[in-house]
């Protein structure tokens, strides 16, 4: 990358989600990439409206509203690189989440091999795998093609052998899937991305070169049978989305265009950034970032440089609301109500919403209902997302979540919430951190914007990540107990810089707050009590610099897992006490 | 700020296209008038395939068994037509295993389609040919009422429109169902029970159109095979009054009720169509607009989903709601005379 293209350069990105668009402006201010602003506009892929790049222009009309700076002509067209009078910018970057998940057919080998890592990777992306073949599949050739037409594929993945392994097996199926493609409609056929046995890769080009809109390859996701690796093929399938929406989905080849035909899928972008940080941050704690927004619930987990990304449209807040009931019990939703409402409100509630997705929250009832529903959402989510978590993630106990630090956390249904308080009492309930972790808030949806500036720009991303850009909500110390309610479990002291101090003792399935404000730092020392733990073993005491944040420190000594209370009644009441002890 | 159109309208022009699946014959004319139920287009598609692997039931090499091919792409075969014969003093002969067509023969193997079924695509409203689409459909134009829905169960049917109702949430209930209303198409309010649904398939009615529907009830009035169209949602509030206004004011007119499936990125939505006589044909409406105070509103998301409003006024930059949230706001004066602050994305205008 030219020295050039780093120094005094704006970029102006986009991210295109399912409900709203954001345009947001990076540019370089005393020597260093800042955040300057950003606007927002109704997403524009659905109808009425069926072209994405209205909605790209509001919000970039917004941006130049709140900055006074002018980025499109008057035919609506981007000017770049920056003019003399300071209109225009440098560089253009864009993400994109809209649309409904794209149907894909994973074909592998063996079903615990290659069949698990090309479920693994599907999972990278916006993606619902709706057929899959391996080797024990039972059917015959031409009842293999009648189900991949019947699957009506948008893309399909083929994996399977082991590099120079077999490969007879993988041709059989070939055959179907070539009858297939040849029956389809063309504008119908689905891309196929080969991420298999390397030594296939002229029989694939010969079967199916001519059958299919596009052959993507990818070095093989099982090289051998013990080891996995899916970032190559991920990238490949991040292309692979961002070509069939520009087939599909009006406007977005002019949003490529603009990128250069760098256009990334949000959640690939996002998983940039925290593989990123990971390898950054030299500890044993894994980096992990959530977003729960309309599209899908993404969970991105970072292990010294080594990403477990998944991207899960059944838990997205918008098309597939009503299919989360094929997930998770109406009642596993009503537990998180902190307000008496009756269940088939939130029935009539999942299918409304799925109508509408861009609408927002007007009432206290419908805020309720919808905070509820992204806690389970996210915490299903994260749930899934545990199971791809590499061994080597460093847990207290058996079924809680690793320690992380930092934790970062975006989505509309985050980023929009009313308070910096109810933000993260819903990260609490829904992700149940352990141990002692910073949780930040991307409040402006900037780290997948990030992830798609890296493309062309590595120092951007580094310089906005270090300048605050985004909201710390603080430290949290989660307690491990099996005290009984009410028991003490913690003593805890925040010593300034001061030298002033303030302390608590700590109940079990208390919240509790000390004040630590943005930019400061303390010494915090904490003392389990009743064999509590907090990371360090039962009852061990530990001292840690801390950083404060909107919320200051926060000890959540509500137990991990978080057990919620049975009587609906008593919960409610417990809920209302959490959630004023975070600010209401 | 743009926003959708939500159509309730006493007379516009309407234009749908209407397409087969899959590519097909287009039977309809340019400028042919049609009917509801008159078939514009039809294809043939095959349920399933078979794969006949002639050289390795022969045991020959893919080469000498395309020698020995009896058939070819296109044939039609019955079962048991001889589709390759060896050569040699025992000759065997592989023989097609059921009716159906060849769609692919060479590299030693047959592949046909069997079990094939027709679709008719039939125009869906009564009007013009505006446009044919080659292989696939047509564009029909028509003048009448159109009344917009939320949920359809992808049915379609055309008959008189009889309403049941006295008020916009009135629940109908199996015992209302009798056989005057055979044939008909009812406008029904709140949909009480499965077994109304029953009842109405056992008289049989040509459609049903609700306000709003229960989740609960969705599996039993997606098997009715009549349509079904819910105007303003799930749940369990009264009609929209513009819609109801427009409906009831058309009862015992002849109406045609597509219960097509909502989609949000293609535009298709389930509504009703009123054919009315008119002097000059008027404009196509407008899917989009600019929301400006004055307009018609309709919510679309609680407190009040599916009530209709005049917007008042447009605040502003950004507001607090009762949620907390901070958003684009407007007041909207509901029919009742109460005013309340709705986001702007939870609207939509009505026209």
């Amino acid at each position: 990358m030219p020295v050039s293209l780093l120094q005094d350069s704006s970029l102006l990105a986009v991210n295109v989600g399912a409900s709203s668009t954001r345009a947001v402006l990076f540019d370089v201010v005393e020597g260093q990439y800042r955040f300057i602003a950003s606007g927002q506009a109704r997403s524009t892929a659905e109808a009425p409206f069926k072209d994405v790049t209205l909605g790209v222009n509001q919000a970039i009309m917004h941006l130049q509203k709140v900055t006074g700076k002018l980025f499109l002509d008057q035919d609506n067209q981007l000017i770049t690189p920056m003019q003399a009078d300071g209109s225009g910018v440098d560089a253009f970057a864009a993400t994109l989440s809209a649309g409904p998940a794209m149907r894909a057919i994973v074909v592998g080998l063996l079903s615990d091999v290659s069949i698990e890592s090309a479920h693994r990777l599907a999972e990278t992306a916006y993606l619902q795998v709706v057929e899959t073949f391996s080797l024990n599949d039972a059917r015959q050739a031409d009842e293999q093609l009648d189900a991949i037409l019947r699957a009506r594929p948008d893309v399909i993945i083929l994996t399977g052998g082991t590099d120079g392994g077999a490969s007879r097996s993988i041709q059989k199926i070939l055959e179907a899937i070539g009858l297939a493609c040849y029956l389809m409609p063309e504008e119908k056929r689905p891309p196929v991305l080969f991420a298999g046995n390397q030594s296939l890769t002229d029989t694939i080009k010969k079967s199916l070169q001519k059958l299919t809109p596009s052959l993507h390859f990818s070095p093989n996701i099982r090289p051998s049978l013990d080891t996995e690796d899916l970032a190559p093929a991920s990238r490949e399938l991040a292309q692979v989305f961002a070509n069939t929406r520009k087939r599909h989905m009006p406007g977005v080849d002019e949003l490529s265009a603009w990128t250069g035909g760098h256009l990334l899928p949000t959640a690939y972008a996002e998983g940039r950034i925290i593989r990123y940080l990971s390898q950054m941050s030299g500890t044993s704690q894994g980096v992990l970032g959530v977003d729960i927004g309309t599209t899908a619930a993404t969970v991105a987990a970072g292990f010294n440089g080594k990403l477990t990304l998944g991207v899960y449209p059944q838990f997205g807040l918008g098309d597939n609301l009503p299919g989360l009931l094929q997930y998770t019990h109406l009642d596993d939703i009503l537990r998180w109500l902190h307000l008496d409402i009756a269940p088939s409100v939130v029935r009539d509630y999942l299918y409304q919403r799925s109508l509408y997705p861009g609408t927002i929250p007007a009432t206290k009832e419908d805020h309720a209902i919808a905070h509820a529903i992204s806690r389970q959402a996210l915490h299903l989510a994260m749930q899934q997302a545990r199971r791809n978590f590499p061994p080597e993630a460093r847990s207290l106990r058996k079924g809680l979540l690793p320690l992380f630090e930092p934790i970062l956390a975006g989505g509309g249904a985050l980023s929009d919430a009313p308070t910096p308080g109810q933000s993260l009492l819903l990260l609490l309930d829904a992700l149940q951190p352990v141990g002692i972790t910073s949780i930040i808030l991307d409040q402006n949806n900037l780290l997948p914007l990030l992830g798609a500036a890296a493309e062309s720009n590595y120092l951007l991303p580094v310089q906005v990540l270090e300048s605050g850009a985004f909201m710390s909500l603080g430290t949290v110390v989660s307690v491990i107990s099996s005290a009984a309610y009410g028991t003490p479990v913690l003593q805890a002291r925040l010593t300034y810089e001061d030298g002033s101090a303030a302390q608590a003792e700590v109940k079990f399935g208390g919240l509790e707050i000390l004040p630590l404000g943005m930019g400061q730092t303390a010494r915090l020392t904490l003392q389990p009590l009743n064999r509590s733990d907090i990371g360090n073993g039962p009852g061990r005491k530990n001292t840690v610099r801390v950083a404060g944040g909107t919320m200051g420190v926060v000890i959540d000594a509500r137990g991990r897992p978080l057990v919620l209370h049975e009587d609906p009644v008593r919960r409610r009441e417990l809920f209302k006490k959490w959630f004023w002890s975070v600010g209401g | 700020m743009l926003a959708p159109v939500y159509h309730v309208l006493p007379l516009t022009t309407i234009e749908r296209e209407r397409t087969l699946p899959v590519a097909g014959e287009v039977t309809a004319k340019l400028n042919q008038k049609v009917a509801p139920t008159d078939v514009i287009a039809e294809a043939t598609w095959a349920r399933e395939h078979v794969l006949i692997d002639v050289a390795r039931a022969l045991d020959v090499s893919a080469n000498a068994a395309d020698r020995l091919l009896r058939v070819k792409e296109g044939d039609k075969v019955s079962d048991g037509t001889e589709i390759a014969i060896s050569k040699g003093i025992i000759s065997r002969t592989i023989r097609a295993p059921r009716n159906g067509r060849v769609v692919v023969a060479g590299g030693g193997q047959i592949l046909m389609e069997t079990g094939e079924t027709s679709i008719s695509l039939k125009a869906g409203l009564p009007g013009t040919v505006a446009q044919v689409i080659p292989s696939r459909g047509a564009v029909i134009r028509t003048v009448g009422a159109l009344i917009q829905g939320t949920w359809g169960n992808g049915r379609i049917a055309t008959g008189m429109m009889l309403n049941l109702t006295e008020k916009p949430d009135d629940v109908l209930s199996a015992s209302r169902l009798d056989v005057s209303l055979r044939g008909s198409i009812i406008i029904a309010g709140l949909l009480g029970e499965a077994d109304t649904l029953r009842a109405a398939a056992e008289l049989p009615v040509r459609g049903l159109i609700l306000s709003s529907i229960s989740p609960a009830l969705l599996p039993a009035a997606q098997q009715m095979r009549f349509p079904i169209i819910a105007i303003d949602g799930y749940g369990h509030f009264p009609m929209n009054s513009a819609a109801y206004k427009l409906l009831t004011s058309n009862a015992e007119r002849e109406a045609t009720i597509n219960a097509e499936v909502f989609n949000r990125y293609t535009g298709a939505r389930p509504e009703i169509i009123i054919p009315l006589p008119f002097s000059q044909e008027p404009p196509l409406p407008n899917d989009v607009e600019p929301l400006e105070p004055g307009q018609t509103v309709r919510l679309r998301r609680m407190p009040h989903p599916g009530t209709i409003g005049t917007l008042t006024r447009l605040h502003p930059g950004l507001v607090t709601l009762p949620s907390g949230l901070r958003a684009p706001a407007g007041e909207v004066k509901l029919e009742n005379d109460e005013q309340i602050l709705v986001p702007l994305v939870n609207l939509e205008i009505v026209g």
